[in-house]
């Protein structure tokens, strides 16, 4: 699992995507948060409310891309036949690639820990955030990612178009981020059980800086039921 | 025994890939593995390489079973797909460090062993390219140096010299021959001379079912005991003239020119001579074909499926 997971880490290094997806993330996040009009100096409050808010829909497109590639294009390539004959189990070749595409996520996201210091010494008195928030919200983002990321590779082991891949994903993703919210306010009495379906609602509950394992379990089960999904669709040969 | 199919059935759909087909290779021994395209090579070795599931029957490796223990199995084989696939987008080095370390191979051990496959197939000059940049006999060399990277028992190679030309064929081949020493190998291919410049035992498969098993030699023997001889007159001449003349076991018409068979021992050119002058016909061209390789080919594919 360790070498597919080097090998898939160090061609996002080699090829532009790293460099573009933590670049393009960054941009997108700081003209969000501090030069778009209601930014955070408009505002008036010492809060990352607008990242948070605003990041889920930056993922929805930077993740699937970077997800698209991973089985899609070794589907395309015939490479996949040889992996599938290197003495390397199906989870082995699933959580290497999922565990590259997170961690590239995740190194995108860690350099936007300087807006927190930042709004924190811009406060009144300096250092007046909520920090159990913050520290509520990237566990929450990044659960968030986690989540996207299965979605992704799910949708990049089905095809063999990068296209068709990503496509694929940024929907699955923009369903289970406010699809199943948008659908609860359609429906009356099982409004709240829909609601749970999607990861807003959890999303919500752990930005407010109470880490509720229920939450953390949704996002967890949620991932593993997609890696499950993928495993499958990589052990189909099999039938 | 390194490689043991027994009753090995694969069907897809409707069709049968391979049917019931069994033979076992010993250690040591390089086998061509040959039929024309579409007869069930590849599914066989797929099949072997634990890529995908038999439908029936068992197929061993080192002793392994390759539903049962695919680890295992995996392990000793090395192993080229058809077509080669690669990854354009790393460079030689670097794929090698990879394929090492998916074998598991200690980095102390992996470093020289990377040098040595290197120096041994040929890499030295291009070992600091991207696989993508490489021509395609440079590609193939790659592809052969994951292959043996961990010093497999078992080298399976699918077509491995398919669409070289003629020039990388030889060098192909060459590596081949070298590095197939202490090592079972399995190659499959739809060209006879290959066959012929590698191996001395050949299986010969046809729409999935054994056609053939045994050294090249006894084949050529069984099958070659009739030469050929390929005539082209300037008028029209009858089939069953020619096939009426002595010493003439069959013709066969392929255009304006006859594949004359004839019997064992006897050389038909004089009596076709005469033939053309009593009709008063002239002869265009007469070529006298040894028992080629690609006549037993032939003579051992063309068969519909019984």
């Amino acid at each position: 699992m360790i070498r597919i997971f080097e090998k898939e880490f160090n061609s996002f290094l080699n090829s532009l995507i790293a460099y573009l997806v933590i670049g393009v993330f960054l941009t997108a996040i700081g003209l969000l948060l501090w030069v778009f009009p209601e930014n955070v100096m408009d505002y008036g409050f010492a809060d990352m409310d607008t990242l948070f808010s605003m990041a889920p829909f930056v993922f929805i497109f930077l993740i699937p891309a970077v997800t698209m590639k991973s089985f899609a294009e070794e589907n395309k390539m015939g490479t996949m036949e040889l992996l599938l004959t290197k003495p390397l189990s199906d989870w082995d070749i699933v959580l290497g690639k999922f565990g590259a595409s997170f961690a590239l996520t995740l190194v995108a996201l860690l350099p936007s820990l300087i807006y927190y210091f930042s709004i924190s010494a811009l406060g009144n008195p300096a250092g007046n955030i909520d920090t159990a928030g913050v520290i509520g919200s990237y566990i929450g983002l990044s659960l968030l990612a986690l989540v996207f990321c299965a979605i992704g590779i799910l949708a990049s082991s089905l095809t063999v178009n990068q296209i068709v891949s990503f496509l694929l994903a940024a929907f699955l993703c923009f369903i289970f981020y406010t699809g199943f919210d948008k659908l609860a306010t359609l429906s009356g009495r099982f409004a709240l059980t829909i609601k749970q379906f999607g990861i807003l609602y959890h999303y919500e509950a752990l930005s407010k800086g109470l880490i509720d394992s229920r939450d953390v379990i949704y996002f967890l089960s949620v991932a593993g039921l997609m890696l499950l999904g993928t495993k499958t669709v990589v052990g189909s040969r099999q039938w | 025994m390194s490689l043991q199919i027994q009753n090995l059935t694969k069907i897809y759909g409707q069709q049968k890939a391979v049917d019931n087909i069994s033979f076992a290779i010993g250690e040591g021994e390089i086998v061509g593995f040959l039929g024309p395209n579409g007869a069930g090579k590849s599914t066989t070795i797929k099949i072997a390489t634990g890529y995908v599931p038999p439908t029936q029957g068992k197929v061993t490796v080192g002793g392994y079973d390759v539903v049962q223990q695919p680890m295992q199995v995996k392990k000793i084989i090395g192993y080229l797909p058809e077509h080669n696939p690669l990854y354009l987008d790393m460079f030689v080095h670097e794929y090698l460090h990879f394929i090492g370390g998916v074998y598991q191979m200690p980095a102390r051990l992996l470093q020289p062993r990377i040098k040595e496959i290197i120096e041994m197939c040929g890499l030295g000059r291009e070992q600091n390219k991207l696989i993508g940049s490489l021509s395609k006999g440079y590609r193939q060399r790659v592809g052969l140096a994951q292959a043996l990277i961990h010093n497999p028992e078992v080298l399976i190679l699918d077509e491995p010299t398919s669409g070289l030309d003629p020039n990388q064929l030889i060098e192909i081949r060459t590596l081949i021959k070298k590095i197939s020493y202490n090592k079972t190998v399995i190659f499959s291919t739809h060209i006879m001379q290959e066959v012929q410049a590698l191996c001395d035992r050949v299986i010969v498969i046809n729409h999935g079912q054994l056609v053939a098993d045994d050294l090249l030699k006894n084949l050529v023997e069984q099958k070659g005991n009739s030469t050929v001889t390929v005539v082209e007159f300037k008028f029209p001449v009858s089939q069953d003239d020619l096939s009426a003349l002595p010493g003439v076991k069959k013709v066969i018409a392929e255009g304006n020119q006859f594949r004359v068979f004839s019997k064992e021992g006897e050389d038909v050119r004089p009596e076709l001579f005469r033939f053309a002058a009593e009709k008063n016909n002239s002869l265009l061209s007469l070529k006298h074909e040894e028992n080629s390789m690609e006549e037993i080919f032939k003579s051992l594919t063309i068969s519909p499926p019984a």
